[in-house]
């Protein structure tokens, strides 16, 4: 009986793990195995050799890239938690019926489903030489050159990182906050505590959760993203993902796979700290 | 607690402030959008004119705009199919406990999770390795469901946590089969978040870029377009292309709350 029910239950699984398995576990090992190839300018020569992670690991072009997306990876993770849980918080306690909740929330996913690359060229004309932050800071005369730092620099692409990814902070933080019994809201006013006090001792560690998962959320897609530096850096910044997109561009497979990988264990390391914090599964 | 605290107005301006700065530049693009001939990236206008909507549609002036917005459009709807029928199954698979669950869940969770840019590189490698062409619907279309299929799964998770199952036993208590149950009992219980999952799988698959990078072959989807245009193209044109992706996405969003809302009505409407 429990066989034949379990049945059921593989073939409806299937297509999915099928998917999962042809489409990310062996192109995963694919590049596993091509990061220790050789290669020249014309093609991809199989062998086993160990200079692609040597010359990586090595390089003082690596090192950089890493400090740069770790330096993005915390900054983005900062200020779209701190905005998240603001946001989050204001939608779950303030705002009182369920129709005004679910109306905001939509109005803060609908740019969620337009196109990354549209929502970061559309910073140009707010922040280039002669866009429309320097033109007011110059007509009210608190800045008399233009801001050079705004576009093409770190600003601009930590900035693009919270315009991009705030919602995923919000959503799970959100999630958590609703599943909050407002009872210990109610007793913990009733008991004379403070408002900073509620939010300290019961809000935050009882939306801890949510927090993990946005932070998660955040961290690995600005660890992994290229676009966003290519774009809003102007092409002068790099960070590990923008190095390993140069080489695909230059045809450098193998080195572009051993970047890959060790990019992915990098991943995988920060994942487990966050995952010893938190039982994702139980969160759904 | 009934009247508004201090910390609600100041929350309140918090919040549309952050309204602003989401929606901000894309208005501001979509109104220079409508520069007129000799305007160029920035403020001021000059003049105003659809001069750069008309270039897209010329084909040597952009590149070959319409046919990656086909190829995008029809590529988003297959994916949509299967991210919705797939994550179905495995929702309904994962209600009861099967040995190597937790394998499959984690590894949806891998698949979210992982840089896309890993997920483009092993299948472009994959399919060279193996001497087959990438092409947007086979490479293209398998590289996107590795994203959409996670964000389904997730959404039919939490569908399912909230699934109150006494309506399935009453219905097999009344005598109907397996299949009639699923057919006229949790297929229209489900439709909406269905056609959340739809939703989802469509506009992430048209707006995909890392992952489809070396997916999709010698032909670009829209996004792949845009991106080239970002790096070669310096006129206005972009910010038209840009708006009309996003109306195509607002397009897709409102006619699934439109549909959405005539699912919901229509119980009530048997019911009288």
């Amino acid at each position: 009986m429990i066989l034949s029910r379990q049945i059921h239950s593989y073939w409806q699984a299937l297509p999915l793990t099928l998917i999962l398995l042809g489409f990310l576990v062996f192109p995963i090992c694919v590049i596993l195995v091509v990061s220790f190839w050789d290669y020249n300018e014309y093609s991809l020569i199989p062998d086993f050799i160990l200079e692609n992670y040597e010359f990586l690991l090595t390089s003082n072009v690596t090192l950089k890239a890493y400090l740069q997306t770790f330096k993005y990876a915390f900054l983005s993770w900062f200020f779209t938690f701190l905005i998240g849980f603001t946001l989050a918080y204001f939608l779950a306690f303030h705002i009182r019926s369920q129709k005004n909740q679910t109306i905001l929330f939509l109005l803060c996913t609908v740019p969620f489903f337009t196109s990354n690359i549209i929502r970061m060229i559309s910073w140009i004309p707010l922040l280039g030489r002669n866009g429309l932050v320097n033109s007011a800071l110059q007509t009210s005369g608190l800045i008399e050159q233009p801001l050079d730092w705004l576009l093409y620099s770190d600003f601009a692409i930590v900035l693009a990182y919270i315009h991009l990814y705030t919602l995923f902070m919000v959503v799970p933080i959100f999630n958590s906050m609703m599943r909050i019994d407002r009872n210990l809201v109610e007793a913990a006013l009733d008991a004379g505590a403070a408002p900073w006090q509620i939010l300290k001792d019961i809000i935050v560690p009882l939306s801890k959760s949510g927090i993990m998962v946005g932070s998660i959320f955040v961290f690995t897609l600005v660890m992994g993203d290229f676009i966003t530096v290519k774009i809003m850096g102007g092409g002068i910044k790099a960070n590990v993902a923008t190095l390993i997109y140069n080489e695909i561009s230059l045809l450098q497979y193998p080195a572009a796979a051993a970047g890959a990988i060790v990019l992915l264990i990098t991943v995988l390391m920060m994942l487990m700290i966050l995952f010893r914090l938190v039982d994702v599964r139980k969160e759904l | 607690m009934t009247n508004r605290p201090m910390s609600f107005y100041f929350l309140g301006a918090f919040f549309i402030l952050f309204v602003l700065f989401l929606y901000g530049p894309n208005i501001t693009i979509a109104i220079l959008s409508f520069q007129g001939e000799n305007g160029g990236l920035t403020f001021p206008m000059r003049g105003s004119s659809l001069h750069w909507y008309a270039q897209l549609f010329e084909r040597q002036a952009v590149g070959d705009f319409s046919s990656a917005l086909l190829r995008s459009f029809v590529l988003g709807v297959m994916v949509m199919i299967c991210t919705v029928v797939f994550s179905l199954l495995a929702g309904l698979a994962f209600r009861k406990h099967f040995v190597g669950s937790s394998m499959v869940f984690y590894l949806t969770l891998a698949s979210l999770i992982l840089p896309s840019i890993l997920v483009s590189l092993g299948i472009g490698l994959m399919f060279d390795r193996f001497g087959f062409t990438p092409n947007w619907f086979s490479s293209g279309f398998g590289s996107h469901l590795t994203w959409t299929l996670p964000f389904g799964l997730l959404i039919m998770f939490a569908v399912f946590n909230r699934f109150n199952p006494s309506y399935e036993m009453a219905s097999a208590d009344l005598g109907a089969t397996k299949l009639q149950t699923f057919r006229f009992i949790l297929l229209p219980l489900l439709a909406p978040s269905l056609m959340g999952i739809g939703l989802f799988g469509f506009t992430l698959s048209y707006d995909e870029f890392a992952r489809t990078l070396m997916t999709s072959g010698a032909l670009n989807t829209l996004p792949l377009e845009l991106f080239a245009m970002t790096t070669n193209v310096t006129s206005p044109v972009l910010y038209a292309l840009g708006s009309v992706t996003t109306l195509v996405s607002l397009c897709v969003i409102l006619l699934t709350l439109v549909l959405l809302k005539q699912l919901n009505r229509k119980p009530k409407h048997q019911g009288k």
